[in-house]
């Protein structure tokens, strides 16, 4: 077996910076409590650990559901070499979700009592159910990858046996907990702003999922291709940039259909508060994007695909943090703004994110193996690591 | 029988026993700078504001149907059938969205705690279910806050409006805001001078989530049998192929 040769990078370093920073941060909150640990307050008792860590960290998970929809129910057969790696980014951030989710709840040797403890009429209830199977569901459709490394050809196929309804039983369950994250704020019609309480609130947050999904395809693509030397598959990336057009059309209408119904199309041009988040969320993940991707030529290439992705990826962001934080601090009276704790615990886990998926990438058969380049991976005793089965999530 | 409280602003003569009572009620710590904090928080569960003279209570409105104890996951916030709405710190997760839903910002949380609770007023549940009233009412030296019977109060509410014209703003606050609550307030002046938000829809909260919730039962079935008979159709052309691979020796021309 050989040791890759350890190089410290620019990017280690900040990781090595983040990660210090983070682990005292996290001292910071357990030791002293959420008090001391964050700027939340009984006015605002929701800060960035739940419209970043928890909305965000949800959303961005979206393409392990829209890809094996696509390709194990739809049967596009020709997205299944990027199957592997999108089911692992969406493993791995529903982990980090619940990793996270363990900062902000007060409690959180409590986080079990939902399974003994149930309120059906609770939103936040179907959403840790349904969070819980689906992290469930990704760890069996991940598995596969495991067994083929350690060699359990048996275990493998009794996966596969069972795949298709894992798949299905996964798309079910994410559309529920994706749009039931809009749900959670249905409670709150005086509380929201009209620029996003909606009656269709949670169709917003599915279809906003999907259209992030297929972007965090993308964006994770080009990443592997630029850091780990593998050639880029476009082809596939000029088919989810295209889909990812026509979600965001379809997205656009339906926020415009939906402001023309309510009557506030007006407000968009009023100067407000609300009204410049409002503004930046809708050019970043809407009206960019979409002027991008219309132009063939950015449709068509690696750079163009890229910054649609980035720019959709960043416009829902933006999408979600106004509905958790810009959309209610008027009604509650107080403005919010992360402390330093909550911002690294934060910038933590998003560097864990990336650290972990590059390790799982190094150590597990996560790409199709590939003609010259890749690194190889290092083997481990009697497994045949070489000639990876053609067994992937959904297989 | 659901009791409740009726809050009478204009008998109110401000000497705040009831903040005093509601805190020895609770074990909570009481003195001057406490009574001269005008905002609620996890050590005071009421508060008797002044604006221009007049006077004006916090305090849990304890909804009829709150949407506190319908967001709970653990369902640590109850809504009792005498009225109070309770909250048991063994069950709660410390999620917090009871805080995030509450349209009146009433629980408050014990953010500086190793081991934080959420607090409010509870309208004295275990008093009222040994039939006492709450203690704000009992200690009250004028009646401005009454404590019984809801249907009794709001009728009681209605006769003082009718009976002293001018005296009294014709809207019962907590009559339908948020599709009623067990508190009841009475003022000559505007409820908004005080905080009280006079826009509140006349829905019960829940019944905005209920009408996506209640979807759910009906939608995973449906869903269910459409995604499975997509893969069904998709995956049509695989099962021809094979069967036309197993029949291929013995029709091979006609196949086509």
């Amino acid at each position: 077996m050989t040791i890759p040769k350890f190089r410290f990078t620019f990017w280690k370093a900040v990781f090595v910076v983040i990660m210090v920073a983070g682990i005292y941060a996290s001292y910071v909150r357990f030791r002293y409590g959420l008090g001391a640990s964050t700027n939340l307050s009984d006015q605002f008792p929701w800060g960035i650990w739940i419209g970043f860590d928890v909305m965000c960290g949800v959303m961005l998970a979206a393409g392990g559901f829209t890809l094996t929809a696509a390709v194990e129910i739809f049967n596009i057969e020709r997205w299944h070499s990027i199957m592997r790696p999108t089911v692992l980014t969406a493993f791995m951030g529903y982990l980090l979700v619940c990793a996270a989710l363990m900062f902000d709840l007060g409690l959180p040797w409590n986080i079990w009592h939902p399974l003994i403890m149930r309120n059906p009429h609770s939103v936040m209830f179907e959403v840790a159910y349904c969070v819980m199977l689906y992290t469930a569901v990704l760890a069996l459709e991940f598995s596969p990858i495991v067994f083929e490394r350690l060699g359990w050809t048996r275990a493998v196929k009794a996966v596969r046996s069972v795949m298709i309804v894992l798949v299905i039983l996964g798309v079910i369950l994410s559309t529920l907990h994706q749009s039931s994250l809009g749900t959670l704020y249905m409670i709150m019609p005086n509380k929201l702003h009209a620029f996003w309480y909606s009656p269709f609130l949670p169709v917003f947050f599915y279809i906003s999922s999907i259209a992030v999904g297929l972007a965090m395809i993308i964006f994770e693509s080009s990443m592997s291709s630029k850091y780990f030397g593998r050639e880029l598959e476009l082809p596939i990336l000029r088919d989810l940039g295209r889909v990812l057009m026509v979600v965001l059309a379809i997205y656009g209408i339906l926020k415009f259909e939906d402001f023309y119904h309510r009557g506030i199309l007006r407000d968009v041009f009023v100067p407000s508060y609300e009204q410049r988040f409002f503004l930046l969320e809708i050019f970043l993940s809407v009206l960019a994007p979409l002027a991008l991707l219309s132009f063939r030529k950015v449709r068509d290439s690696a750079q163009g695909l890229y910054l649609a992705a980035v720019l959709t990826l960043l416009g829902f962001v933006t999408n979600r943090l106004n509905v958790a934080i810009t959309g209610v601090e008027n009604a509650v009276g107080a403005r919010y703004t992360p402390k330093w704790t909550e911002v690294m615990v934060t910038a933590m886990f998003v560097a864990l994110g990336f650290a972990i998926f590059g390790m799982t990438a190094r150590y597990l058969p996560i790409f199709p193996a590939e003609k010259a380049h890749g690194p190889a991976l290092p083997k481990l005793a009697g497994v045949r690591a070489e000639e990876p089965v053609l067994v992937h999530a959904g297989d | 029988m659901s009791f409740g409280i009726l809050y009478d602003a204009t008998q109110c003569i401000g000497c705040k026993q009831c903040e005093q009572a509601c805190a020895a009620e609770n074990g909570l710590p009481y003195d001057d700078k406490i009574a001269g904090q005008n905002f609620t928080s996890a050590n005071k569960f009421t508060t008797v504001l002044t604006t221009d003279d007049k006077f004006m209570r916090k305090l849990c409105m304890n909804c009829e149907d709150p949407a506190c104890a319908s967001v709970c996951p653990v369902g640590a916030l109850q809504k009792t059938a005498l009225g109070p709405v309770t909250y048991d710190k063994h069950k709660c997760m410390g999620c917090r969205y009871c805080m995030a839903a509450c349209p009146f910002g009433v629980p408050k949380y014990e953010w500086d705690k190793a081991v934080p609770g959420v607090r409010k007023c509870i309208m004295c549940a275990p008093r009222v279910a040994q039939g006492k009233p709450t203690a704000c009412a009992e200690i009250c030296p004028t009646g401005a806050t009454k404590f019984g019977d809801r249907d009794e109060l709001l009728k009681e509410a209605h006769k003082r409006i009718q009976d002293n014209p001018g005296t009294y703003l014709s809207h019962i606050y907590g009559e339908t805001e948020v599709g009623g609550t067990s508190v009841m307030l009475l003022s000559s002046v505007d409820f908004g001078k005080f905080g009280y938000r006079e826009d509140l829809t006349q829905r019960a909260l829940p019944m905005y989530t209920y009408q996506v919730l209640s979807r759910i039962p009906d939608f995973v079935p449906i869903f269910g049998v459409l995604l499975g008979g997509v893969y069904w159709i998709t995956h049509r052309r695989e099962e021809v192929a094979e069967a036309e691979s197993h029949e291929k020796p013995a029709d091979k021309g006609g196949a086509q």
